[in-house]
């Protein structure tokens, strides 16, 4: 049953998204599983401080023994017990482009994960289920390769200087023309890391006595650049509308917390696609309560830029919104563009302060030149510019494979999260030992997943996340959808009873200001 | 060829109670030790309801039997 929002005409075609509940037995028996762990952690502790037992982790020394103790809480207590058992499915170095298919080096551990050592030999063309390459730019030959060659061979790999001192290449000029024209704003500016952009440039647009209303499961970028500006931070339920415009109304009406003076500025900060839930933002709702209640919006696309929308121009695009509704499109070039740095367009006036107060600009490197040409490139490849359909073919094949990819997963019992076209797709597991077990397995059968734990994700809502991309061919998930059912049969994760849990979609009226529970 | 599968059918069912009470992640000796309670308090719960239950249940049913088989002698 797929739960169709429509909401007074704002929506133009469905919006289907679902987060099926845990069911009941499972959650018990993961909370069993870490209360086991738990008890093994504490009696590993107990041997590690009575040197019973080497301690390979980092601890203090002798003479800081009386001072602040250093390792002794959850989260370091959750390294070195939980974490380290299971660390092999995590930080494996592999030795060829990230394509559809990878190489990676094999290693081995002889003492339980606290040491690596590589056996030598490189396991060849492993399904790549876990890189950000929605477009399939991520390539070591073609139109993109061989213009970044011939830029790299003009102007070197370094720029050696910041954007306000040495360091601004027309390459970049040509890139922020692009880019605006791109999104469909007045103008751009680019940055030469993805955090960087969100983390130096939220606190060069508010400061203290403004307001910041952010996602619940919004990226740490966001939230370390919030926090640094110094304005009040408030957080609204995920996704969830009618929590958001409580707070805007509180904040309006009650103002500043001891002055009650009105806010300086509002900010919503949201994300196009959140990586971690597959949820693709209500944006048409937060556009109609920005315009109601006079805020700014700041619309991080790193993921949904060049993955959503009919021709890739974003979320935007994907609800045939106004790109001049979002005040503050920012966006990252990793993922779909298969380059590095980050971006944020939107008026003039507004960039070009960015121009002179942005952190970044002002003591970040400028980006590399042939990263700019990879973007040049792909962006123009994308918009259809240089003369051929492969950035329309790569846009469509990205949106089938979704679309297909989801519907086997869900048909074969899994627990899918998040919308029916986001590229992102999060099968649950739970249980501790199978994030463990889920990445060994599907290893062995020559695939490579994402496993995601704590603290990435909430303690027993443990995930393996597959990034779907245009170089996936129809065989290629072929393959991948029968090895991950037979991991799923072996494992046991195929939770699905089909009951998923109905959306909440009161229209808003005067009376519901309560806590609203989905 | 049934043995083999039997054999298969039965490790799984081990390879399942490994992964859902965690065991799976833990050293060997971790694993023994683990089993070793785990088996202890199972055999001892085992050997507390084959003592204690068929009796309780016989002391039960006499008790509702003697307090319903009562009314009906009266009546009659």
């Amino acid at each position: 049953i797929h739960h169709i929002v429509q909401n007074g005409g704002l929506y133009k075609k469905p919006f289907n998204e679902a987060f099926e509940e845990t069911p009941m037995l499972v959650a018990v028996l993961t909370y069993v599983g870490y209360g086991v762990l738990t008890l093994f952690g504490y009696l590993r502790d107990f041997l590690r401080q009575w040197k019973i037992e080497k301690c390979q982790n980092a601890t203090e020394r002798e003479e800081q023994k009386d001072f602040v103790p250093l390792y002794q809480d959850f989260e370091n207590f959750y390294n070195r017990n939980l974490y380290m058992r299971i660390r092999d499915s995590w930080n494996r170095p592999i030795c060829s482009v990230p394509g559809a298919k990878v190489d990676m080096m094999e290693r081995v551990s002889h003492d339980y994960n606290w040491t690596f050592t590589y056996t030598g030999r490189v396991i060849k063309d492993v399904i790549n289920m876990g890189s950000y390459n929605y477009l399939g730019f991520a390539q070591n030959s073609g139109a993109c390769q061989e213009a970044a060659a011939e830029v790299l061979s003009r102007y070197g790999a370094g720029v050696c200087s910041t954007r306000q001192e040495m360091g601004n290449l027309d390459k970049h000029e040509e890139l922020e023309k692009l880019v605006a024209r791109f999104l469909g704003v007045e103008s751009a500016m680019a940055y030469g890391m993805g955090f960087a952009t969100n983390s130096m440039n939220i606190p060069a647009l508010v400061n203290k006595g403004c307001l910041i209303l952010s996602d619940e499961l919004n990226h740490a970028s966001l939230v370390l650049g919030a926090r640094l500006s110094g304005a009040t931070i408030r957080v609204f339920k995920h996704n969830n509308m009618q929590s958001l415009e409580k707070l805007l109304r509180d904040a309006i009406v009650h103002g500043q917390p001891r002055t009650r003076r009105p806010w300086k500025k509002i900010l919503i900060l949201v994300e196009g696609i959140y990586s971690m839930e597959g949820s693709i933002v209500r944006l048409p709702e937060v556009i109609a309560l920005k315009k109601k209640y006079k805020s700014y919006l700041y619309l991080d696309e790193a993921h949904s830029i060049g993955a959503l929308g009919p021709s890739g121009r974003g979320v935007v695009e994907y609800f045939g919104l106004n790109p001049e509704d979002v005040d503050v499109m920012m966006g990252t070039f990793t993922k779909s563009f298969g380059a590095a740095g980050g971006y944020i367009g939107g008026k003039k006036e507004l960039i070009d302060y960015l121009r002179i107060h942005s952190h970044s600009a002002v003591y970040a490197t400028s980006l590399s030149p042939p990263v700019v040409q990879q973007i040049i490139t792909s962006m123009k490849c994308i918009m259809g510019e240089d003369g051929s359909s492969i950035g329309k073919t790569c846009v469509q094949q990205l949106a089938e494979n979704t679309r297909y990819f989801r519907r086997r997963l869900k048909e074969m019992g899994f627990i899918i999260y998040g919308n029916e076209d986001s590229p992102v797709v999060p099968l649950m597991l739970y249980m501790p030992a199978k994030i463990g077990a889920f990445g060994r397995e599907m290893l062995k059968r020559n695939i490579g997943v994402v496993v995601v734990g704590f603290p990435a994700t909430p303690i027993i809502e443990s995930r393996a996340r597959f990034c779907l991309s245009a170089a996936h061919t129809k065989e290629i998930l072929d393959t991948a959808l029968k090895e991950i059912s037979e991991v799923g049969d072996l494992l046991q994760v195929k939770y699905s009873r089909h009951r998923l849990v109905p959306l909440l979609d009161r229209p808003f009226d005067e009376t519901t200001y309560e806590e609203t529970e989905d | 060829m049934d043995i083999k599968r039997v054999k298969d059918y039965f490790y799984w069912l081990y390879f399942q109670y490994l992964l859902i009470t965690c065991s799976y992640v833990l050293e060997p000796w971790e694993q023994s030790m683990f089993h070793t309670i785990t088996v202890t308090v199972l055999a001892m719960v085992l050997y507390t309801a084959y003592v204690f239950i068929p009796i309780h249940v016989r002391l039960a049913f006499e008790f509702f039997s003697q307090m319903f088989g009562g009314q009906s002698e009266s009546t009659v």
